[in-house]
């Protein structure tokens, strides 16, 4: 029973897998002849397997569940970052449209309303704002998507923005009188183009 | 589930998704329990360390070098944790505990009784759990090797990174702990 400890070292190199060639023909030969040694490795070989045969063991069915539940908060804008990553096609779809939508209202607003100065007694009339006779204003006066008639009196500038001075006479107006419309009708026209361009419209 | 598709979960939740470490734990799940097991004997503690194991992995994600081995990460955080709860447990074997490998099995029922039982299923958990108890009176250093050894077949360079020792030291536990559990095990 008193072989040296150099073959029990050799046997359990080679259950490591951690022996060269000649090792092992060493160990082999060795078995071969000696009874002891091979009962000590035939038990060593067993103890391998009755403790490496105990693998089916499982955590319980929820081990996984309870874990996510204890983690700490995610940040919320990793929860963004990821819904974008998921859907990245949608995010950005959404994104276009916010961003259409938004200028297109903006641009309808700019369009149909009409506005000017309140409280200086002027008079509209369909879209078109008058200074009615004997009305003296001193300030500034701007109409915006409107024409202007002035019958009474305006002693600062007036600035049409995308309108038309339908005055008979300029003499009543003490200040300038801008007409803008000309610049802005390009820009609506390059922006009604985009629109087009982009949404792939006739009209 | 392969190791390709966990490496991009690990890479997702160092990103900072959540969801994406249901895929690890589900992966390594059985090999970190069966490690703790073994270490430290017992079904309800082993579940224990190993939840906490995995936690310690999410809160620490960021400190795992992606070029190394993620199992070898994980599992040297079960067995540090596994250790100290060693360490800090005082050997008790009570008639009434639980004896380790048999879940709510406690002593009384180990003592041979009238069988009710298949005899074949009696035999198997009396041998397992009498496996587990014989592994459980070894010293820690050999008991940690003996898990991460037998449970996932790791190398010996793997078991020195796990357990930051060198790989010579991983060898000499490794045998004296085969040849000390062949003693305890040849009757078995």
């Amino acid at each position: 029973m008193n072989c040296n400890r150099e073959v029990t070292e050799l046997m359990h190199q080679y259950l490591d897998g951690d022996i060269t060639k000649d090792e092992e023909q060493t160990l082999r030969s060795h078995l071969r002849s000696c009874e002891a040694c091979q009962i000590h490795f035939r038990e060593l070989k067993r103890t391998v397997a009755l403790v490496t045969t105990n693998v089916d063991l499982q955590p319980s069915a929820d081990f996984t569940k309870n874990i996510m539940a204890k983690l700490p908060k995610e940040k919320r804008r990793s929860t963004v970052r990821r819904w974008v990553r998921i859907h990245p096609l949608v995010t950005a779809a959404a994104i276009f449209f916010l961003l259409m939508s938004g200028s297109l209202v903006s641009v309808w607003n700019q369009e149909d309303q009409l506005s000017y100065p309140k409280g200086m007694n002027l008079v509209v009339e369909n879209d078109t704002v008058i200074v009615p006779e004997g009305v003296i204003i001193t300030e500034d006066l701007e109409i915006k998507n409107g024409n202007i008639k002035i019958d009474g009196e305006v002693q600062g500038d007036v600035v049409i923005i995308n309108g038309e001075n339908l005055t008979a006479s300029a003499g009543n107006v003490a200040g300038d009188i801008k007409q803008v419309d000309q610049m802005f009708g390009w820009l609506w026209y390059k922006i009604k183009g985009l629109t087009q361009e982009v949404f792939g419209l006739e009209k | 589930m392969n190791e390709k598709k966990i490496a991009k979960s690990i890479k997702l939740v160092k990103k900072g998704d959540q969801s994406a470490f249901e895929d690890i734990v589900e992966y390594f799940q059985g090999k970190v329990f069966a490690i703790c097991f073994r270490m430290v004997g017992n079904k309800h503690e082993a579940e224990d360390i190993a939840q906490e194991a995995f936690i310690r992995a999410y809160i620490n994600i960021q400190s795992y070098d992606e070029n190394r081995k993620f199992s070898t990460w994980l599992y040297r955080i079960a067995t540090n944790l596994a250790i100290d709860r060693m360490r800090k447990k005082k050997p008790d074997y009570y008639l009434d505990a639980e004896i380790q490998g048999a879940d709510g099995l406690n002593l009384y029922a180990q003592i041979p009784d009238d069988g009710r039982l298949p005899e074949d299923e009696v035999e198997s958990l009396e041998t397992q759990s009498y496996i587990q108890k014989e592994i459980s009176e070894l010293p820690t250093k050999y008991r940690s090797i003996i898990a991460l050894r037998f449970i996932d077949e790791l190398s010996l360079k793997e078991i020195s990174e796990i357990l930051e020792i060198p790989v010579g030291t991983v060898k000499t536990r490794i045998h004296r702990g085969r040849e000390a559990l062949r003693k305890k095990l040849r009757h078995v």
